[in-house]
């Protein structure tokens, strides 16, 4: 069949495609929004009338997935790693309820931050939930998890987590499709217990789960995913690598042979019997996981004595953060690490920075002059473009933590008789998470002012729609802001004094005011305006 | 044959499309291919690289090996340097001379040129320049990929093939200032 030169999140998005899915839910970050974006492009899914709209937020979208699941068909979740710290309520409880149609609950970490606030690793919560984890390690496996996934998923009625991370979603590479399997019926699950968490119900439910750990050990030991090489010529050593860490390996010893035993790990929990083998056929193991040292951690335990050497990130054989390369895996392994030459001194960096004519620089400059009388330190900001605010020349704002959080900030800080307390927040960002904390400030009156960046995009991520996109008066004036204290400009150099005494006045007031400045993304209207060329 | 090429820039610059054509190349070869890209925050004019892998076997990691690299191919010249590590030491530094300034410390350039010609292998040139002479602006980047054929075992044809195919959907004009580009950056190797 015809081979196609996807990135990992887009032969995974093709697989669940082929796989027959009903539905993909999800709110964009990085590495992860290119799988919903490949299906919005998708003629297939347009045909087929699979969903492929953006959510709200990763909660509203797991538990949109979850409704799906309920009604028989296959569903799919996608979210960047802290996403899911947004969506871990209906997350773990999903593991409870299991699933009825497939559902993949599908996480893409960040290992190296390259586009992340934390490198948190999503298997955690896959172990957590106690649900079986798929982490594939190329773009074939990509694309045939999704089958399998979902398969297993039905097999249990349990959700199935498939970890990525960012350099298997952003890589390309040719994969091969197979015959495309029809939509399941929308049939209801025939168990009226199934979704009721209620106490009772739930502690059977609990117990069911524990009951099937032990089928998913031995589906994770017999999975196709899972490769043991156990026979070698050299036990000194025993290999663990964990998803796309076995490519590296491989890389290593190029054309040869790999002289220790290997076991291959792409389907968790983990196939104890196998790591049993392993340490009593060799002297020492070694671990290569992409992120945290979770599998190394269980293995070691407290490190009791006696014990044989357990090598990895835990005692600096691998950087204990960071992503993993064939250079690193290299070293770690006593061979010759290679290298070019230094990187000459006088190349500077060249970090992110607010696209030239970006509205966010013009709502900062004003700002900036507003807020001069009383130093540094007022501006709570959200993640976005905008945090980009942060760098000179606009050194605009003060905090960055996570989506939402420049208004509760801007409120606790507030309570507490800091003024002035201004939010900094972008219009997706606002959708995802602001409007709740908004609202908190209207029921105390807190003394705060909200900027919500309105550039008609969520820009960040490359410009997806947002589903607030054109309601954001009509909203907080619905959760309660005064109609007098909804405040908008066109943030351009000419309005800048304009822009300053809004600032100014609405500072002045006591109590919530909201001010939008709004005006479009330039990257999203070139792009608008070359698709209408 | 494999061929490990880092290609650098700066955010916006088009080297996803120098990879493109350059893939597309090697799949009508019949090769194999891998190509790490960059997406998310440093699209926003910060430094950009992608590793590209192409080889007639298979290929493992989505990176390229520090010290490794048949060469880097680079549409900035700052931006050629800070992939060194990468470098094979008979490795090539093929790149454009025009600076990008968009920092407040972007060093000399005659400093980043000094640098560049330290290497054993390297061609320097205002891509930016040349594709204005022959009026194709736009076609910087396929300048600068059209100097690097040679040395990465490509034929004229195989990549003007390629161009044709990819920016058919775009028209004869651009397929033809492509192809111009694609030319002049020969004419350079
Ligand atoms: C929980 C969570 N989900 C997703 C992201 C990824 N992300 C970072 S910023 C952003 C959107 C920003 O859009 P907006 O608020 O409109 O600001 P803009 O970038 O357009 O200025 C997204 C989706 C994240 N960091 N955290
Ligand atoms: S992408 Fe849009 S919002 Fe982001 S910096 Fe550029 S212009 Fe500003």
């Amino acid at each position: 069949m015809e081979k196609l030169m996807l990135l990992g999140d887009e032969a995974l998005a093709q697989g669940a495609l082929d796989a027959g899915i009903s539905g993909f839910y999800g709110y964009p970050g990085t590495p992860s929004t290119e799988i919903i974006e490949y299906v919005q492009r998708s003629k297939q899914a347009i045909t087929d009338k699979v969903h492929r709209t953006w959510s709200s937020n990763e909660k509203t979208a797991m538990e949109s997935a979850l409704g799906m699941s309920y009604t028989g068909k296959r569903a799919m979740v996608t979210m960047k790693h802290v996403g899911l710290n947004v969506a871990a309520d209906p997350f773990m409880n999903s593991a409870m309820t299991g699933a009825h149609g497939g559902l993949l609950i599908t996480v893409a970490d960040d290992p190296s931050m390259h586009s992340s606030q934390n490198e948190q690793d999503s298997r955690f919560y896959g172990r957590f939930a106690m649900i079986p984890v798929l982490e594939p390690s190329n773009q074939q496996e990509c694309y045939d998890m999704a089958f399998y996934g979902f398969e297993l998923s039905e097999k249990y009625h349990i959700p199935v987590m498939i970890r990525l991370t960012t350099r298997l979603s952003h890589s390309r590479s040719g994969v091969v499709r197979r015959n495309t399997l029809p939509q399941k019926p929308c049939n209801k699950p025939e168990d009226i217990f199934q979704f009721m968490l209620l106490p009772a119900v739930a502690r059977k439910k609990y117990k069911n789960l524990i009951n099937l750990q032990e089928r998913f050990v031995e589906e994770s030991t017999q999975s196709p995913f899972n490769e043991y090489y156990l026979d070698a010529k050299d036990y000194s050593k025993g290999l663990i690598t964990t998803g796309l860490a076995y490519n590296y390996l491989r890389e290593v010893y190029g054309d040869a042979p790999i002289p220790y035993p290997v076991l291959k790990i792409c389907q968790y929990p983990l196939p104890a019997s196998k790591i049993h083998e392993l340490y009593n056929k060799c002297e020492s193991l070694y671990f290569f996981e992409e992120g945290m040292p979770i599998v190394e951690e269980q293995i070691k335990g407290l490190g009791f004595s006696g014990m044989k050497p357990i090598h990895g990130r835990l005692d600096g054989t691998l950087d204990r953060d960071g992503e993993l390369n064939p250079n690193k895996v290299a070293k770690a392994l006593g061979l010759p690490s290679k290298y070019g030459k230094d990187v000459p001194e006088i190349v500077a960096g060249r970090p992110p920075a607010l696209c030239v004519g970006c509205p966010h620089a013009d709502s900062y400059l004003a700002l900036n002059e507003a807020i001069k009388e009383y130093g540094r330190g007022h501006v709570f900001s959200d993640i976005g473009c905008y945090t980009l605010g942060f760098m000179p020349p606009y050194n605009a704002i003060n905090s960055c933590v996570d989506m939402g959080a420049s208004i509760t900030m801007a409120k606790g800080a507030a309570d507490s008789g800091h003024f002035p307390a201004i939010a900094v927040i972008g219009d997706s960002t606002f959708t995802h998470s602001g409007m709740t904390g908004l609202m908190d400030c209207i029921y105390d009156k807190s003394n705060v002012v909200i900027v919500i960046l309105d550039n008609s995009t969520t820009g960040m991520t490359g410009g997806q729609d947002y589903t607030a996109f054109g309601r954001l008066e009509e909203i907080c004036l619905g959760l309660g802001v005064e109609k007098d204290h909804i405040r908008t400009f066109f943030p351009f150099v000419k309005n800048h004094e304009e822009m300053i005494r809004i600032y100014k006045e609405e500072i002045a007031y006591e109590g919530v005011s909201v001010i939008i400045p709004r005006r479009e993304c330039v990257q999203t209207l070139k792009k608008k305006n070359k698709r209408e060329a | 044959m494999k061929k490990d090429i880092i290609l650098a820039g700066v955010g916006g610059q088009g080297i996803l499309t120098i990879a493109t054509i350059l893939g597309h190349a090697a799949l009508n070869r019949g090769w194999q291919l891998k190509q790490a890209e960059v997406h998310g925050m440093s699209q926003r004019g910060g430094d950009v690289q992608s590793h590209l892998r192409l080889s007639d076997k298979d290929i493992h990691s989505d990176l390229i090996t520090m010290g490794d690299a048949d060469m880097i191919l680079s549409v900035e010249p700052m931006e050629a340097l800070r992939y060194l590590p990468y470098l094979a030491a008979d490795g090539w530094i093929i790149t454009n001379s025009k600076p990008f300034v968009n920092i407040p410390n972007y060093p000399n350039p005659e400093d980043v040129y000094t640098e560049i010609s330290k290497t054993t292998n390297h061609l320097l040139f205002d891509a930016d320049q040349i594709a204005k002479d022959i009026k194709a602006t736009r076609s910087m980047n396929i300048v600068v990929l059209g100097a690097a054929i040679k040395h990465l075992g490509f034929s004229e044809q195989e990549i003007a093939d390629s161009i044709s195919a990819i920016f058919s959907r775009k028209g004869e004009a651009i397929v033809e200032a492509n192809l111009k580009a694609l030319k002049a950056g020969i004419a350079l190797s």
